[in-house]
């Protein structure tokens, strides 16, 4: 089952490979890595997507708390919460239709264009995974996917519930 | 003020360290420098850097202070990833300080330099890189209270050569208190999982505890005995947790797992409650998990949350230290009445009696040919159990764990989890060096022994008179054992065909060499070997080739699945 753990470090060079050599020397998958500074400069906010079973969920959760850089860690996907992501998708635009289908598609998932040349369009989207995913296969049915870079989820629970000290 | 050098060698002082173990190189030459210029902490020189670990690791086991190592940065600091590795495996305090290239250097692969923090990452609690001079005391403040808090580990500290310079001087200033708001282990107990758990232990027909390394780190031997006595209960122990509770106990039923007793084993297949303490459920106790223990209530107590429910999944899981648990059960303990506990499990113990009566330790002796498990009663018999006894890894190890019962905690140093050969020598020097008035013993094969035998050397130069007790089979005993169980007796590479003479390997490195060949010859070689005090004595032992350790259970097995001879299973 997909599974969204949010965790929460000091803001330490290496503290970042200790995360991730748990996941490699234990066996346990990363789907996607979100990582940066919070509000505050001292602490660091991971959101890890990974996928196992409840036993292998509570292990990760457990090897990262161990961690003696990591204060707190969250499986948000317990409760209800707020994710997203964002993916930057290059496409081939030559023709006057390809670049009409893209646009309506672009307005139907309220992506935008943020640069444009001659032969091609990047667009921005946010949203969940799924969302994203969907786009990208939209896209690749009416014309080429040049490249294309997601940063990864990266989530907050609904409601009081928060991740800090 | 004082040069990063001086603060690093004021620092370990500060710490409360008194030895060093350690081998110089460029990196770490002005710590050496400062080192030369002080009394208060002494560095022992050794010949190898893994030794230095295994030295700092048994240092570190027979008191409870956290051992430390200083080498100097790539391959001294490579050299130390194995005794890391080790010390990581059982949660041994120890503190590893590994030169570094200057700061500019790094990462240009510079002469000498290795990315020390990488290479030990999977095998650390924790590791710093020290970047300024003045970070350095509360950096290696910061180790030791790592080191030795919540669940003991290695930790390493990578010091710059820059850093450590003694042309500068900077201010110094060791902390009074070191907090770190990312890390607080957590101690005591839930109350509500003591209440539960003093319900089931009271509720249960047949309970058993089953004793880990955790009861010897928290010092709980004396509550674990208390509990029992209390309870009526049987005890089991893990390779870890030998001495936790004593094993000439009449309620120590043996150690348990892949070559535990029969009566450990049947006592915890057949228990409605397993009380573990300090204990990891691994696969060398478990057998089968999907087999294991199919009738108990489990309750267990870790320092570490990770540990539970990892292979096994507990029914009363309870987050703590073992003394501090142990404590709170007793407490609750207090007003309860247990006098009816003795007649409770009367008919569990009378099942027990008749596992025991099995004597599955019971052993074939020999007129010509001389027994390993003899030479293990023998140095008991000679030392009154009261040795310090480090083991390396293989059959010997095997047969020290199950033929010297240990009474009291912290007296058996072995490599339990990563299952280090070469770490017997160096450990029991670790425990001489900490304990000079001890009897420290090496059980030792001549697998084992060869891997860091150079350290004889080092214990010319420091005096250990150390008592090596080599189970010479001529082969890799265990890895024999498996062939011969496994692969039908084809001994791929387990043999050592060209074996130096001990005798005159110990007298070339100065020390006292002797030679058992015969069974006759064995009880009066010992009775030399230990009256010897001020020498370290290498006792070659000729013991049978074909001898193996039983009981061992049966893979796929449950705990209980056991061979109990050659021939015999349950």
């Amino acid at each position: 089952m997909r599974r969204i753990i949010s965790v929460l470090m000091e803001n330490e060079p290496g503290a970042l490979s200790r995360i991730v050599g748990v996941f490699s020397q234990r066996g346990y998958n990363v789907d996607s890595l979100c990582v940066s500074p919070t509000t505050d400069s001292s602490l660091s906010r991971l959101t890890i997507v990974t996928h196992g079973n409840d036993k292998i969920i509570e292990q990760i959760t457990k090897q990262m708390n161990k961690l003696i850089d990591v204060l707190k860690v969250a499986d948000l996907t317990e409760g209800s919460h707020v994710e997203r992501e964002l993916m930057l998708i290059k496409v081939s635009a030559k023709s006057d239709s390809v670049r009409s289908e893209v646009n309506r598609t672009v307005d139907i998932f309220r992506a935008q264009i943020v640069d444009v040349n001659a032969k091609n369009y990047t667009i921005q989207i946010t949203g969940t995974s799924d969302k994203l995913d969907a786009f990208a296969q939209a896209m690749a049915e009416y014309t080429e996917v040049i490249e294309s870079s997601r940063t990864g989820a990266c989530g907050l629970a609904r409601g009081d519930k928060a991740l800090r000290l | 003020m004082m040069s990063g050098a001086a603060m690093v060698v004021r620092a370990l002082k500060d710490s409360g360290v008194t030895h060093v173990f350690g081998y110089p190189g460029g990196a770490v030459l002005d710590i050496y420098d400062a080192l030369y210029a002080q009394d208060d902490v002494k560095h022992v020189l050794v010949r190898h850097e893994q030794a230095a670990a295994h030295m700092a690791d048994g240092y570190a086991r027979s008191t409870g202070q956290t051992g430390t190592v200083l080498v100097t940065s790539g391959p001294g600091a490579t050299n130390t990833i194995t005794g890391i590795a080790t010390a990581y495996m059982d949660s041994i305090p120890m503190v590893v300080l590994s030169g570094q290239v200057p700061s500019m250097h790094i990462g240009e692969d510079a002469f000498q330099e290795c990315d020390m923090v990488g290479c030990s990452r999977p095998i650390v609690k924790h590791s710093f890189l020290v970047k300024r001079a003045v970070d350095i005391p509360m950096a290696i403040a910061k180790a030791y209270y790592i080191a030795n808090t919540g669940r003991p580990g290695p930790v390493v500290v990578d010091l710059p050569k820059d850093i450590v310079n003694i042309l500068e001087e900077h201010p110094y200033e060791y902390p009074t208190d070191v907090t770190m708001r990312s890390y607080n282990p957590t101690l005591k107990g839930h109350n509500k999982q003591i209440k539960k758990t003093v319900e089931t232990l009271l509720a249960a027909k047949r309970p058993v505890l089953y004793v880990g390394g955790g009861a010897i780190t928290s010092e709980a031997n004396e509550l674990v005995t208390t509990l029992a006595e209390k309870l009526n209960a049987p005890v089991t122990s893990t390779l870890m947790g030998l001495g936790a509770f004593s094993g000439v106990h009449e309620q120590f039923v043996g150690m348990l797992g892949m070559h535990g007793t029969l009566e450990a084993n049947k006592t915890m297949h057949n228990a409605d409650c397993i009380f573990a303490l300090g204990a990891r459920f691994d696969d060398r106790v478990t057998n089968n998990v999907a087999k294991f223990c199919p009738h108990a209530t489990i309750i267990h107590v870790d320092i570490d949350p990770a540990s539970i429910s990892k292979t096994v999944a507990v029914h009363v899981p309870i987050v703590g230290s073992v003394d501090k648990v142990l404590q709170q059960v007793l407490a609750q303990l207090e007003n309860k009445d247990l006098s009816s506990q003795k007649e409770k499990l009367e008919d569990w113990w009378e099942q027990i009696n008749q596992w025991r009566s099995r004597k599955c330790l019971d052993y074939q002796t020999s007129d010509e040919l001389i027994k390993p498990q003899e030479v293990i009663e023998s140095v008991y018999k000679h030392t009154k159990g009261e040795a310090y006894v480090s083991s390396d890894v293989g059959q010997h190890q095997m047969f020290a764990a199950l033929y010297y019962p240990f009474a009291k905690p912290r007296r058996w140093i072995n490599s339990g989890g990563l299952g280090t050969m070469g770490f017997g020598l160096p450990a029991a020097m670790g425990v001489q060096m900490a304990l000079p008035e001890a009897v420290s013993v090496v059980v030792t094969g001549d697998g084992s022994i060869q891997m860091n035998i150079q350290e004889l050397s080092t214990c010319l130069q420091y005096n250990l008179p150390i008592k090596i007790i080599s189970l010479n089979n001529r082969a890799l005993g265990m890895v024999r054992q498996w062939q011969d169980m496994i692969y039908k007796g084809r001994h791929s590479n387990s043999y050592m065909d060209s074996m130096p003479d001990f005798v005159k390997l110990a007298e070339s490195y100065g020390h006292v060499g002797i030679k058992v060949n015969h069974p006759s010859e064995l009880d009066a070689a010992m009775e030399r070997c230990f009256s010897l005090k001020d020498r370290l004595v290498f006792m070659d032992i000729a013991i049978d080739q074909n001898e193996h350790v039983y009981p061992m259970q049966i893979k796929f097995g449950a705990m209980d699945d056991m061979r109990l001879s050659k021939t015999e299973r349950t």
